[in-house]
Order: structure tokens, then sequence, then C-alpha cells
């Protein structure tokens, strides 16, 4: 990989020793969940991207072992149930996941394992913050970084049906989303994201996107050269790209690798939800509550007349019809 | 046992006669009301915090977003139970009659408060039987679906697909709701007289004349008290 | 490893077979994904399994386990045939051109000499022609029927593509994908590099496994060049560390031997030892073994060793049988013959075959004591855990004491890594709790029993009483007074050979090289192929400059490897007869005209020159052996064997079972399984989320592998009605183990004779210990076997059955 980031790197070069400065900061946020008009930073960092070569992976899960560690999360020890992913599945402990997938090359007829790291995909239009009610609960920084501010976050499960790649969880225990912070804590002191640290293979690298789109290029012709004639990038554009990228041997099959969305984009039901419905359904609320109001108290209203009140004086008491004057 | 009256419940009486002033709500049922107003009030001011960021700012009524969030769904259940010990009071006034039919034709009429116009109407009128039904239907719906995207304890049994559809079902459920509690605030509000059905219990005999005149004759008719008393 | 970690990024071809490095190795597999990223390099993997390491392969086959031997001669058989040999290195480097004994023969399966009553062969037809010049005779032409080439030619005919097929179950066609691919690499500027690791140790021959891949490495040239070599991956990362420092029964440090009774004093021990060269002007360095062994005696017993009583050598113990490995060791506890067992890093109740017989071996002890950083099973064997330790503590009445240790990353000092790399390490924690490094346990148990000694005397106080411990600290040697120890200092001044007025180290400096001993007691050192990692210039080992001009992958600054800091072993062989290198661009030394040079210490005198001295200099022959003469027990080519339980019988000879000469004892005998009984090939492995029985005692290694389980394929699963994540029993002739089931495609039945061959895989790191679900391991299941050559145990292939089981545990 060429030295050209400005942005730190990993998994290449260690990091300084000495204490740093943060590279990013709150000041770099460009997006803020349920925060219309987001004052933008005056500068734009470099956008950052993982990249997964799902090629080069072995399915070691030193990334998962490396994503415990740094955030000191505490994964339950589960059964085995038949298969090699454990824990079974993204909780709000494992923030990455290695997904195995057996799958027979119908082409070949030869077995493929192909195993793929799971996790938050750092979409550049994220719809966990679209479907986020809760005002600074997940914020995107301007190198691409999508990240939660647990303070801020109610709970709720709405960045879980905002989500396109089925992503956050939800703590049972303090009610919180978690996901994969693209190490944000570590990327801003100048070291790339742990899992990418612990990589043997070096099968994630991070950087700048540009250099990672350089760097999986050679990694696709490679992979042409041995045959997988769709080796490609997985960068998916109905969610703007992402700034976690896979390279993939058979690119024009993502669902091989464990239901990896062929073109995921935010759900058309989010995007109504939080788009139109959101806004044409306060503003129709609001109106219908001000005309209301309005109407309701300084109109002349409906008003019984002394002429009511009599015929039911006349019904009630006297017993007589008001109408016909006879007996009732 | 005298056999059900057609038009009234049994329990509607002439509760005053000068001037005359008729019982429409027994206690239980106004309380039951305002058990269910209030949960309303509290799940439209917390669902709206969650609905639009504008309005966010409402989750500090109830100590903030997380207890905003776990409130709202616990105050539905309330709801829920409190709306259908309603229905079961209500719904039988609340089926459809022929004259709803001239009723609604004639909303221009309604509107205008050109009542001698329109027919002569039982205890509820057209639009107070939609809104009592559109209740019915909307809380259905926003239980069903609530509880489907009720996270803290529902939240992995329901397809995320599912919640999708779920979520924004919830929230066109949950405008159509308030739309229908406005209309059914503001018909009660301009319908001079009304709110004291709910408050008092009670409405004018002039009121019931006008708005609901089958409905006083009925109970006027088993009033056996002699006019001379 | 004849290379190094760093230099496999250099090699066209990776083969990993009897190995999984990606599972096992992910961090040295780095240098694989290397290869493939910037030299295109391909991977082969043949295994049981298809592996962690074949999910990123360029080519994988299946294998029946124990089978190797049949496809590396298979190769060997296919290169040969189809000329892909490279010629000038096989007529030049190897011994393809010796002339062998004309009643050395193979027959039935067997070699020349075979005795069924020892077990053993007589090995004196198994050696060269020798001149009355006391050379070896040769034909260089290669022609004559009794060379080497021609005897290995005629020895592998037999093992043709569909012989091939019937024995090991791999798919003729993919087969001879790989010969072709292999077989590429015997143009001068293709490299292929053999991975392997216990896959091809753990067989009773386990040892001839490996020899099949070394001498089809050697027939295309790939040893000592850049990219190429026979990688032993260890498994331990320092378990290189202990068998350079004769950590062995029979081995005491750098590869020297232990004296047996046979050889009750220094001249009968050393008249074997002569080392002289089989072909003129041949270094034959191990003629310096006097020097390496007295070094080694001077460094015991200082001013006790003199040449007067023959450097102590009555001090050293001299063994009565072969060797006390592990195997006999726990034969013998079993048979109430071992009173105390000191268990130091190890944890025999899992790691050893046959748990049973361990259980009962252990109860057996007066004493135990387990030193270890870790709760092992060895120390709690007497504790009943129900299924998963179901023994009668109550009848056990054996003493366990256990002293807590430090663990690596407590501890200062070196590791040895796969490629011989001696790394120094510091301290990176404090121990916790009341945890001792192991040499102050060690130096606390040293000077009790000297004092006992010197207080009561004893039959033969000499070898303790004069043993030298002169550390500053007598209660604790530090690592640094060790490490200085076993590089070896000058005692007296000691002078150059050529010249008697020079001195090349001044009495009491640290030696700069193994070049520096001397057998007249003027040097000692504790290792001699440690010799120059700690220098007058300092601590070698903690050197961290990881410079590599043009890109070797040496780093000849980083640390430092044995032997001479030279990091790819027979380098003068990456050039030709003239000196150049094979391949230019894979230039590793060259001969300038007066001397070698380049990117590695050159492994041969720099002054030899080219068309004179062989390449393999530790060789009387000078050049390498595809014919190893009477130094393997089991023969001196490679021949296929079954494993001792297998669902075949020998092709050779229907009567042999396993290995002929792989020792075996009576009741181990009678107690191994037929595939009438148990008709699976079971073969046990290591996972990659865990490192043996350590990790199950972290929670987060626990947490990503949870609990027992074995692999079968789909179709064993329907065969016996398994489900995916359902529980079930296997079992074999010497125990039972109740596990989850992973229901696989990367398991497939073979084919081998017609008949489909169903592999179970027994993963291994979970006992009744730690973090992790209480399970079993394979090693209730694995037979009492050993290697002929090494006494490894036979893990890899055994015979089970398999069972679905209730899913509550069976009381």
């Amino acid at each position: 990989m060429k030295d050209t980031a400005t942005g730190p790197t990993t998994a290449v070069s260690n990091p300084p020793v000495q204490p740093m400065k943060a590279y990013f900061d709150t000041s770099d946020i460009v997006r803020i969940s349920a925060t219309k008009d987001v004052p933008q930073p005056t500068r734009q960092l470099e956008k950052l991207a993982k990249l997964i070569d799902v090629s080069k992976c072995i399915g070691c899960k030193a990334c998962q072992s490396a994503c415990i560690e740094w955030n000191d999360t505490k994964p339950e020890i589960e059964e085995n149930v038949g298969v090699y992913e454990n824990p079974h599945d993204l909780t709000p402990n494992m923030f990455t996941l290695m997904r195995f997938s057996e799958w027979e090359n119908p082409e070949t007829d030869d077995l493929e394992w192909l195993i793929r790291k799971d996790g938050c995909m750092h979409c550049e239009d994220p719809g966990c913050l679209k479907a986020c009610p809760a005002p600074g609960a997940i914020v995107q920084y301007s190198n691409g970084i999508v990240d939660f501010i647990h303070d801020n976050c109610i709970g709720c499960g709405y960045c879980v049906t905002g989500c396109p790649f089925n992503i956050p969880r939800i703590s049972q225990v303090d009610h919180k989303s978690y996901k994969c912070t693209l190490c944000s804590d570590r990327v801003a002191v100048g070291q790339g994201p742990a899992c990418a640290k612990a990589c043997p293979t070096q099968a994630i690298v991070f950087g700048t996107k540009e250099d990672m789109k350089a760097h999986a290029e050679t990694r696709i012709e490679d992979l042409k050269s041995r045959g997988y004639d769709n080796a490609g990038l997985y960068d998916p554009a109905g969610v703007g790209g992402t700034h976690v990228m896979y390279v993939l041997h058979h690119a024009d099959k993502p669902g091989i690798y464990n239901n990896l969305p062929e073109n995921p984009r935010i759900s058309p039901l989010v995007e109504g939800w939080k788009g139109v419905t959101k806004t044409a359904g306060l503003a129709v609320v609001g109106l219908a509550a001000l005309g209301a109001t309005l109407h309701g108290l300084f109109s002349r209203g409906n008003r019984p007349d002394d002429h009511d009140d009599q015929a039911a004086e006349t019904l009630v008491v006297e017993r007589r019809d008001p109408e016909n004057g006879g007996h009732i | 046992m005298a056999p059900r009256p057609y038009y009234s419940e049994r329990g509607d009486h002439i509760d005053g006669k000068a001037p005359v002033t008729v019982s429409r709500y027994r206690g239980f049922t106004r309380a039951n009301h305002w058990v269910t107003a209030a949960t309303l009030i509290v799940l439209a001011v917390s669902g709206l915090a969650l609905f639009h960021p504008s309005l966010y700012f409402l989750t500090n009524l109830f100590g903030g977003g997380q207890i905003t969030r776990w409130l709202h769904p616990i105050v539905g259940v309330v709801l829920f139970f409190s709306f259908l010990l309603m229905f079961v009071q209500l719904w039988r006034l609340n089926m459809p009659k022929p004259e709803d039919v001239t009723w609604t034709t004639r909303i221009g009429d309604v509107v205008k408060g050109n009542e001698d116009k329109l027919p002569e109407l039982g205890k509820y009128n057209a639009g107070q039987k939609f809104v009592f039904w559109a209740m019915t239907g909307l809380i259905l719906v926003l239980i069903v679906t609530g509880v489907m995207i009720w996270q803290q304890f529902f939240g992995y049994l329901v397809s995320i697909p599912l919640r999708r559809v779920a979520v924004l079902v919830h929230a066109l459920a949950a405008v159509a709701i308030l739309l229908v509690f406005i209309l059914h605030v503001y018909a009660a509000v301009w319908t001079r007289g009304t709110l004291r059905a709910m408050t008092r219990g009670t409405v004018t005999g002039g009121w019931a004349w006008r708005h609901h005149r089958k409905w006083l004759r009925e109970i006027a008719s088993r009033d056996t008290k002699g006019p001379a008393e | 490893m004849t290379n190094a970690w760093t230099d496999i990024k250099n090699t066209d071809l990776v083969v990993v077979m009897g190995g999984n490095a990606a599972e096992a190795h992910p961090c040295g597999f780095k240098w694989v994904t290397e290869a493939k990223a910037h030299r295109g390099a391909k991977l082969i993997v043949v295994d049981p399994r298809y592996t962690r390491t074949a999910s990123v392969a360029d080519y994988y086959a299946p294998i029946r386990p124990g089978s190797d031997i049949a496809f590396l001669m298979g190769a060997i058989r296919w290169c040969m045939e189809n000329d892909k040999v490279q010629w000038e290195y096989v007529k030049n480097f190897t011994n393809a051109a010796f002339l062998v004994r004309d009643d050395f023969g193979w027959n039935d399966g067997l070699f020349t000499g075979y005795d069924e009553e020892k077990r053993d062969f007589d090995k004196s037809s198994w050696d060269y022609q020798i001149g009355d010049d006391g050379y070896a005779l040769t034909d260089p032409t290669l022609e004559n029927p009794r060379c080497v080439w021609q005897l290995l030619k005629k020895h592998v005919d037999v093992y043709t593509p569909e012989f091939v097929e019937n024995i090991t179950g791999t798919p003729r066609d993919k087969f001879l994908t790989i010969c072709q691919m292999i077989g590429e690499c015997s143009a001068v500027d293709r490299t292929m590099t053999s991975m392997y690791a216990l896959g091809w140790t753990q067989h009773s021959k386990g040892a001839q496994n490996i020899r099949g891949m070394a001498m089809l490495q050697l027939i295309l040239g790939n040893i000592g060049v850049r990219g190429g070599g026979m990688n032993a991956l260890r498994g331990h990362s320092n378990i290189q560390g202990l068998t350079d420092l004769g950590l062995m029964s029979n081995l005491i440090p750098g590869y020297l031997n232990i004296p047996t009774e046979k050889e009750p004093d220094w001249q009968t021990y050393m008249s074997t030892r002569d080392f002289k060269p089989l072909q003129p002007n041949q270094t034959s360095y191990w003629q310096n073994y006097s020097k390496f062994m007295v070094s080694f005696m001077k460094a015991m017993w200082g001013d006790a060793a003199t040449a007067e009583n023959d450097w102590a050598y009555d001090y050293l113990p001299k063994l009565d049988v072969p060797s006390y490995d592990i195997l006999r060791m726990f034969e013998l506890m079993d048979q109430g013959r071992v009173n105390t067992y000191f268990c130091q890093g190890f944890n025999p109740m899992l790691s050893f075959p046959h748990r049973g017989k361990i259980t009962t071996a252990l109860s057996q002890l007066k004493t135990l004591v387990v030193m270890d950083p870790l709760e092992t099973e060895t120390a709690n064997f007497w504790q009943n855990h129900g299924i998963h330790n179901d023994v009668d503590t109550a009848s056990i009445q054996t003493n366990v004491y256990q002293l807590p240790t430090t663990c690596f990353a407590e501890d200062e000092g070196a590791l040895v890594n796969s490629g011989r790399w001696i790394q120094w390490h510091w301290a990176g924690a404090t121990p916790p709790g009341q945890a001792k490094h192991d040499t102050w346990i060690m130096a606390q148990i040293f000077q009790r029993v000297r004092k006992l000694y010197q207080e009561e005397g004893g039959a033969f106080p000499d070898a303790i009483l004069n043993l030298t411990w002169n550390y500053e600290d007598p209660d604790e040697p530090t690592p640094a007074e060790l490490a200085r120890e076993m590089n070896g200092r000058a005692l007296n001044d000691v002078y150059d050979p050529a010249d008697d007025a020079k001195v090349v180290a001044q009495a009491g400096n640290q030696l700069s090289g193994f070049g520096q001993l001397r057998d007249d007691g003027s040097t000692m050192a504790g290792c001699w192929i440690f010799s120059g990692s700690w220098t007058e210039d300092g601590n070698m080992m903690a050197r961290r400059d990881n410079s590599d001009p043009d890109d070797t992958g040496m780093f000849l600054k980083w640390s430092f490897a044995w032997p001479a800091n030279r990091r790819i072993l027979y380098n003068r062989a990456s050039a030709d007869m003239n000196g150049k290198p094979w391949d230019p661009t894979r230039k590793l030394i060259e001969w300038t005209g007066e001397k070698w040079e380049g990117y590695d210490v050159p492994d041969i005198s720099p002054t030899a020159k080219p068309s004179e001295v062989g390449p393999f200099i530790m060789n009387q022959e000078g050049v390498s052996r595809l014919f190893t003469r009477g130094m393997m027990r089991d023969g001196p080519f490679p021949t296929h064997m079954e494993p001792f339980e297998s669902p075949m019988q020998n092709v050779f000879n229907k009567k042999m079972r396993g290995n002929p000469v792989a020792r075996i004892f009576e009741s181990d005998a009678a107690r191994l399984g037929t595939s009438d009984e148990f008709p699976f090939v079971a073969t046990s492995y290591r996972l990659t989320e865990h490192f043996h029985y350590w990790t199950k005692h972290n929670v987060v290694n626990a947490a990503l592998q949870p609990e027992f389980f074995v692999e079968i394929s789909e179709e064993l699963a329907a065969e016996r009605g398994i489900k995916k994540g359902g529980r079930v029993r296997v079992w074999g002739k010497r125990g039972e183990v109740w596990a989850k089931a992973v229901v696989t495609k990367r398991l497939r039945p073979l084919i081998c004779d017609g008949k489909p061959v169903h592999v179970v895989g027994i993963p291994l790191h979970w006992g009744f210990m730690g973090a992790a679900k209480k399970g079993f391991g394979p090693n209730s299941l694995t037979p009492f076997v050993g290697d002929a050559n090494t006494d490894t145990p036979e893990f890899k292939a055994f015979l089970v059955n398999i069972e679905p089981a209730a899913e509550e545990p069976v009381a």
C-alpha cells in the first residue's frame, strides 16, 4: 500500500507512542441525528475507509478478539450450535463477527468457504442516523466515521430499522445501541481500528478511502489473475458508498457471503417514515390543531337556543311533544 | 327487565327539570374517559417528542429520552386497556343507523349549524361514531405495531423488514389518531354545552333537544315521574 | 525450519500439507499472503479437511489421514517420469550418484534386515559402497542400477497416480494437477516451500512423512534457496527452543547425545562420533563434536571438568533405553514404577494419548508436582467432574503440589521461533499472586538438594556438588546470566588455530561464535548452537533493527538466528557449481572468486571453493541425502505404511500393522481397535480461536469458541441420523467423548480401495477446567503409539465410531 495517506493508517505502521493531539474531534461532525442545519465544519477531513479483503481473510477471529479487548466488552460464553460463528450473532457486546458460508461454486463444482467479517459499514448516507429520534445520539464525522454517542442514546431501536445491514444491537442492560465505532477513539490519535491492527494477514487494512480503493484495485487484479473473473470492490452506491468496504472474489453475488445485501439502501419505508411522514404528519397535525383551536374557540359555536330549552322542557316537564303538541 | 332501549343507555336519565338537565355519562364512564384522554395526551406528547426532532425537547417533561422511550409503550398499554373498557360500554350505541347516512350527506348543514335540516338522532351522531370507530381502529393498529417495535421486550421477536413496516404504520396511525383527537376536542368545544357531559356528566335539555332528540325523547318517554311533581 | 517465516514471501508455490498454517499459525501465515500478493504465488492445501488454510488456497485436495507418504512418493515418481528435476542440483548437491550396497533391498513393504521379534531392522545393508580410500563410491552419470537415483526410481515406481488415488482417496485429477504445479518448481527460477506441522509429525511414521517432502524438495532444487525449504511450523512459541536446549530425554543442549550405557567412557562415546567425510574435501562439521561436548561439560562443571577426568564424563547420566520419552514415562508410571513426577509447563492429562491410561498412571504416583501458571487438568486429575472426569477421588492417594509459575508475558528471556530466531523479550506484566519464575523455583529446589548432599553425602554427590552455580543471586539466576552461559565464554585465552600467536578470544570474554570453541578446556558454552547470541558486543537476541537490504526477507540485524545468525540453512545450495545464484533475482550468497558474499551468513566456509566443497556441510557426504543410510529406524526411503488403526490393510503386506518398528507397549497393542468395530477415521487438530489448553481459561477466547465439537460430513451425518448442532457420542477402543456435531461440506467421504472412508474431525481445546464449557478432547480416544524415530504419538489417525446422543449428559 502506498504511503500517501495524510490521515493515520494502521496494520502497516506502528502508531506514535508519544501523546498526540486528536486528529479529529466534535468540530468535524457533519451530521447529527435528529438535528437540522448542523453547522458545517470549516475543514473537510480526508475520507477514511477500512478495507476488508475477504479473499485474504482466514477467519481467525483475531479481529473479534481485538474488538472485545479494545472496547472492553464481555460477550457471553455460549454453546456450540453446529457452526463456527461465536457469538452466534452481533450483540451489544460483540461489534464484529466472522460469518462463515460454505458455498459450492456451480462453475467449478469446488467448495468455497467464504468468511466475511460483519459489522458496521459506516455508510456515507447512514440509515441509522436518519432513523434516530434522539438528537446527538448518532453523529457522522467528515472523514466518514459514523459513531454512536451513548450519552444521548435512548434505546428505542429505530437505528435497527434504519440500518440496511442489520448491524446495531440494543443492550438489555443499559438500553443503548451498540455497534462498531471504526475505533474512532483510536483513529483520532493516530491508531487504526483494533481489528485492522490485529489482523495477521492484513485482510483488514485502513487508510484514506482513496488509498483503500487503489489498494483494492491491486487485489482485484490479483484475484482476476487467479480466475476470479468477477472479483470486485463492494462499496455500495445505494447508501452513498461505505467507509467499510469489501474485496469480494464474487462481487457479482454478494448474497453468497452470508446475505451481504446486493443493493443496500435505506428502506423506502424508513425514508418515507423519516421523510414525508415526519414532515407532512407534523404539518397536518399542527395545522389541524391550530385551525381547530382558532375556530373552536373563536367561532360562534353551535349553541342551543331558548327555543331548544323550551322544547326540552315541554317534552320533559309537560310530557308533550313540542313539535306536534301531542302527548308523548 | 325492560327491553334494552334503542337510542340510549339504561342509565341515561332526566337529572333535573328546572331547568331540564339530562344525565349522559355516569361517573365511572367519565373517569374512564379521562384516563383514556390523559394517556392519549401523554402518548401524543411523548410520541411527538420521538416523532419529530423539533419536539424532542418534550422528553424533558418525562425526565429525558431514555425515560420517555421507556414510558411511551407502557402508557400505550394503559391506554389500550382503558379504551377497551370504554369500548365495551359505548360500542352498542355507536353502531350505524339509517339516519347516519342522511346526517352525513347533509354535512354542510352540520357545519353551518342548521340543525333543523338534520334528522333526529340518538345518543351519537355519525361524526361521534366516526371518532369512536376511528379511535378503536387506530388504537388497535397502534398497539399492534407498537408492540412490534417495543425494543425493550419484543426487540428481536419481529424481523427487521417487518419492523420497518411497523414503524411507518405506527407513525401514520399516530398522525391519524391525532387528527381524530383534534376533531374530537374541536367538536366538543364547538358544539357548546358538550364538555359538561364529560365533566359534570349532564347536558342541558336544550342541548339534548337540539343535537340528540331521539335520545332525549327515549329518555323522556321512560321518565315515569308525573309532570305535577 | 530450514528457512525463516519472513522468507516465505519469496516463494512461488506454498504447499501446506501436514499442517494448517492459517488456522494454527495465523501470524506466520501473513508471509504466505505476502507471497501471494507480491509474487503471485499459489497456495496448495492437501488435508483431510477443507481447512481455514484451504479457504484461501488456490488449490485444495483431500487426503486420507495417515496416507501422506503414498502421495509424496507419487509426486516424486511423477516428477522423475516427467523430467521435472533440477538435474544439476540433484547430481551435485544430493547423494543421487552414491552407490548403495548390493544387499540392500525392499520387499513386502519392508526393507532388508527386518527382525519381527525385536521389531527392528538390522540396518547394516542400508549403506553406501565404500571404496578403499574410505570414501563412498559414486556414479555421476546416475546410470549404475545401485546408485541412489536408480534405487529411488525403482522404489517409487509402484506409486502410480492410480495407486495413490486408491490409497489416499485423493481424486486422480486433483493429484495430477498438484504434481504439475509442484513440477513447475523444478525450474531454477521457481521455488516451492513446504509448510508442515503436527499433521505430519504426529504419525507412527511422522519422520518419514517429512523425509518424503524433503526428498521432493531436493529433487526440485528447493533446499537452501530463497522461498524454498522444509519449514516445520512449531506449535508453541518456544518449542524450537525446547529441542535446541535438549529437553528431549535423549539429548543435551545443541543436539548432542546423552550417553548410553553402551558408552561407559569418553573414548567409547567419541569413537562413533568422528564424522569422517565420505567424499574428499568435505566439511563434515560434526567433526567438531568434541569441542561442543567438552565446552558443554565445562559449562556444567567448570574446574571440576578436566582433561584428566575426561571432562567429568562420568557425571553424565547414561541411558539404559534409547529414550525416556513421555510414552515410556507414563507406561512406567502406569506399571507403578514411578514415585514422583515433576510436571513443568505441561498438561499431560489432556496432551498425551489415551487419557484413561494417563489418569490411572497419575493415580499410581505418590507425589505429583505441577508447575504451571494455570489450573491444569493434570493438577486436578483427582477431581470428579461427572462425565468430564469420572474418577473415584477417594481411591486416589497421590499428593499433588501446585507451584504457580509466571507465564511468558511476565518473564524476561528468549523464545526461539520456527525460523530459529532467538528473540529476546521483556516482562510485560507483574506476576499475579504467589506466582514465581520457573528459574526461581528450580534454583530453590537445586539449592536444597545440594544442601542435602552436602550434609548427608550420598552414593554419587559429585555431579550435584560440582555443578557450576556462580550466579549473582544463587536464589534466582537471571535470564541474562543464563543466556550468557549458553553463548559461552573463553576460560583461557583462545588462539587462532592457524596462528598460535593470535588471540581470538581473551580469557573471561564472551565468545563471538561456536568457531571459537575448543576441546582443550579453554572454552565453555551451555549450548553451542546458541554461540554468538550474547557476545562481547552484547545481547544479539535483543536487536530490533528491521532493515532488510533489497527486501530479501533476511533481516540479519533483527535478533539472532542460530546457527551463526544464518537465516537460510544450506544457503550455499542457492548458487550453482560456479557459485552463481541459480536465480539471479533471488540471490542469497555468491562466490566472488575469492569468497562467499551476499545477503545471508554463508552456510559454508567463506573461502571454500564452490567446485570443491559441497553445500551440506553438516553431512559427511557434503551433499544432501535422498537415501539416509541407517540414520532412520524405519528405512532409508519412506515407504507407505498404514496407521496402527486404519480402515485399510497395508497393500504391500497385509500382515503389517502400522509402522513395523514404531514403539508400542504390549498393553497398548491389546487396546488397538479395528475398522469392523470402529469404521470411521478420526483425526485431531487445533482451532485458531484457541491455543492448546491455555486459552480456554480466557473469557475472550472462550466466547469465540465456547464448546467442544466434532466435525463430520453431511453424508456421515445422514448415515447416522446426526443433526447439525446435535449432541453425539464418539467412542473408540480406549474411551468415549460427548460433543456437539458440526455437520459440514468441508469434510467429504473419500473413496479408498473402492470403499467410502468417513473422517471425523476432533479439535482438542476443551477440558474440565477454565472459562469455556466443560468438554473433552481427542486424547480420550487416541492410541498410545509413538513414531519410530521420535516417539511422537499418533494423534492424527485413529479409528472411532459415532452416534447421536441424548441431550443430557449421561451421568
